[in-house]
């Protein structure tokens, strides 16, 4: 299987008067088609601008970007905060061309809804800066709208939502241009706890639903590991990869995960944690007993993944977080 | 959120507690207007009462007779229509220019980093100047007409506008603008999409501001240089001696300078509540 994106040897370092900071060195990983990875590090690693670099909102300062073979972003010495006018980035081949314009789409760490524009007119923004607002892109949005609860709220504004019910509409927002790459950048880190559990299986099902390729940014390890595929753990900054842990879970069918997929020790050899502790064999012994074993649902039987709540409740999700609390914090054990 | 639950509870009875609020509220509301109308009124009579007794000379202190008889007179022969309508129009054309040029300096301000850098301390400057000071100038440069003492009311509100503007626009939330980004889009979504609607309540503020900064250039210039109007009838009444005239205009002042704030409250009320289009 090809890769959608692919990272080769990228690093970037902000500039300003009192010197330069190095927020990435020599990253590089590959992200496949329909496959979703959480990115997680210390804070103020860089993790929010790895997804500007995949955006294309900034450009590294050397390495190259790979995105769904052929869009390249090469390294380039505009290194502003600022994008590159739009019309400079294409021209130069660092804007991926009108076809795809809009194959990538980010979802920041606050909704960003406009007050003074309504929950529909807001979903259409992307649509109408593209100028794409067509029949099938409004088809489309509407069928979203019904199918993720904010039908009757179309034309409410914001503020008369809930925390869950905005972040349901700037996911609708990000997905109505039809990106086949989505990056969230923390989406739930402004709500609250509650909220967060609920917005996060909402998210992770219609993601899977549309079929989407994701690179979640999050600081929250226990977020990462109930939505993700793999995990790439960052070193603090400036970041490089510590180490990418594929996810795997015994409850979840594996046939049905992706083929093809790299496993750990292919992926980063001379980083592979030894004595990394295998699951699947261990799982069922683990179940606690006189524990209520939660009973898959019905909808479930057609997807044979966990949702994003019932992985926090499997065994395997404990031994998951600690290996990577450890690997988070062995930087400062070093120290 | 907070709408939706208000709906439902619009519909409830009233408990006996609530009618007792509402209806405090509503009698402090009645005692507020009564005493307000109370004081003008009891002022107009003491005005008066002066005047007629004696201890305040009616030809220096006017009273709210001779305004009502000076109102009367110049109805009849129109001065006073053609006086206030000059005025009234002078501040209308220089409250447009002040709101065209204000804005489009502003975005041009914001549009370029190096231009805005190179122009701020010329702007500050321009701000704090003591802007009648100009008039007089502008009288000689560019005639006593219509013209100058249009420009002599740009001249007080623009700069602060540009400023005031600019400043809104720059502090708009970044991740607003870098969303739009992130859809792909280019500098003019942002003016057009972000920056413009969303400093519109700030818009608003600016020009009720603006208002009475025009109207006062207007008077400044028709001092100076003028034949007609309410500024002009200031200067000559109180150089003929027809304070009547002065206080006169100085009521209809009053009136023009709340009537326009009234229609732009009016304005931001409808901007506000009901929202842009949809």
């Amino acid at each position: 299987m090809k890769p959608l994106l692919e990272l080769n040897n990228v690093s970037y370092a902000y500039h300003s008067k009192s010197g330069e900071t190095a927020a990435l060195s020599d990253l590089s990983f590959q992200v496949f088609p329909g496959e979703f990875i959480a990115v997680i590090g210390p804070s103020g690693c860089g993790k929010s601008t790895l997804l500007s670099l995949i955006s294309g909102l900034l450009f590294p300062e050397s390495g190259t970007i790979l995105y769904a073979q052929g869009c390249v972003r090469k390294s380039s010495g505009y290194n502003r905060m600022r994008p590159a006018p739009a019309g400079r980035r294409r021209k130069s081949g660092l804007l991926p061309e009108v076809s795809d314009k809009s194959s990538i789409g980010y979802m920041l760490q606050k909704d960003h809804l406009f007050e003074w524009r309504t929950i529909y007119r807001n979903i259409l923004l992307g649509l109408e800066i593209q100028h794409r607002l067509d029949e099938n892109a409004l088809a489309r949005v509407n069928k979203m709208l019904q199918d993720y609860g904010l039908e009757q709220f179309r034309d409410a504004r914001p503020s008369e939502l809930s925390g869950g019910m905005r972040q349901r509409a700037a996911l609708i927002r990000t997905l109505a241009p039809d990106p086949e790459l989505l990056l969230l950048d923390e989406p739930f880190s402004a709500l609250d706890y509650q909220t967060r559990l609920s917005v996060c299986d909402d998210v992770a099902a219609i993601l899977r639903r549309e079929k989407k390729t994701a690179l979640l940014v999050t600081h929250d390890l226990s977020e990462a590991i109930s939505m993700a595929d793999r995990i790439l753990v960052l070193t603090k900054r400036p970041a490089h990869i510590r180490t990418i842990l594929t996810i795997r879970f015994a409850r979840e069918n594996p046939d049905k995960t992706l083929s093809g997929m790299p496993t750990l020790e292919q992926e980063n050899p001379d980083r592979t944690p030894s004595g990394m502790p295998t699951f699947e064999q261990e799982a069922p012994d683990r179940t606690p007993s006189g524990m209520p074993t939660i009973e898959r649902k019905a909808s479930d039987k057609s997807s044979s993944r966990l949702t994003p709540f019932e992985r926090r409740g499997e065994p395997e999700f404990q031994e998951y977080f600690n290996y990577l609390w450890k690997e988070l914090n062995a930087d400062e054990q070093n120290l | 959120m907070n709408r939706t639950c208000n709906y439902e509870e619009k519909n409830k009875p009233l408990t006996p507690s609530q009618q007792d609020y509402l209806k405090s509220l509503r009698r402090q509301q009645n005692r507020i207007q009564v005493i307000r109308v109370l004081i003008f009124v009891l002022f107009l009579l003491l005005w008066e009462t002066a005047v007629r007794t004696g201890w305040i000379d009616g030809f220096i202190f006017s009273s709210p007779s001779r305004i009502i008889e000076t109102v009367r007179d110049m109805w009849n022969d129109g001065t006073i229509l053609s006086h206030t309508g000059i005025t009234l129009a002078e501040t209308l054309i220089s409250f447009a220019l002040v709101v065209l040029l204000g804005i489009g300096c502003a975005v041009l301000l914001w549009y370029s980093n190096t231009l805005s850098e190179i122009l701020e301390p010329y702007f500050v400057i321009l701000n704090s100047l003591p802007k009648s000071a100009l008039a007089p100038l502008l009288i000689v440069w560019l005639g006593a007409n219509l013209k100058s003492i249009i420009v002599s009311g740009v001249s007080v509100a623009i700069f602060g506008t540009i400023l005031n503007l600019y400043t809104g626009f720059r502090e708009m939330d970044p991740d607003k603008i870098k969303l739009i980004y992130t859809l792909q889009g280019t500098k003019k979504d942002v003016l057009f999409k972000v920056i413009l609607p969303g400093t519109l309540p700030l818009l608003i503020s600016v020009m009720k501001v603006n208002i009475g900064l025009c109207l006062v250039g207007v008077v400044i210039g028709e001092f100076i240089g003028a034949r007609e109007g309410l500024g002009y009838l200031i200067i000559y009444g109180s150089q003929v001696f027809k304070l009547d005239w002065v206080i006169l205009s100085i009521v209809i002042l009053c009136a023009i300078a709340t009537l326009l704030y009234a229609a732009l409250n009016l304005l931001e009320k409808k901007c506000t509540r009901q929202g842009l289009p949809r």
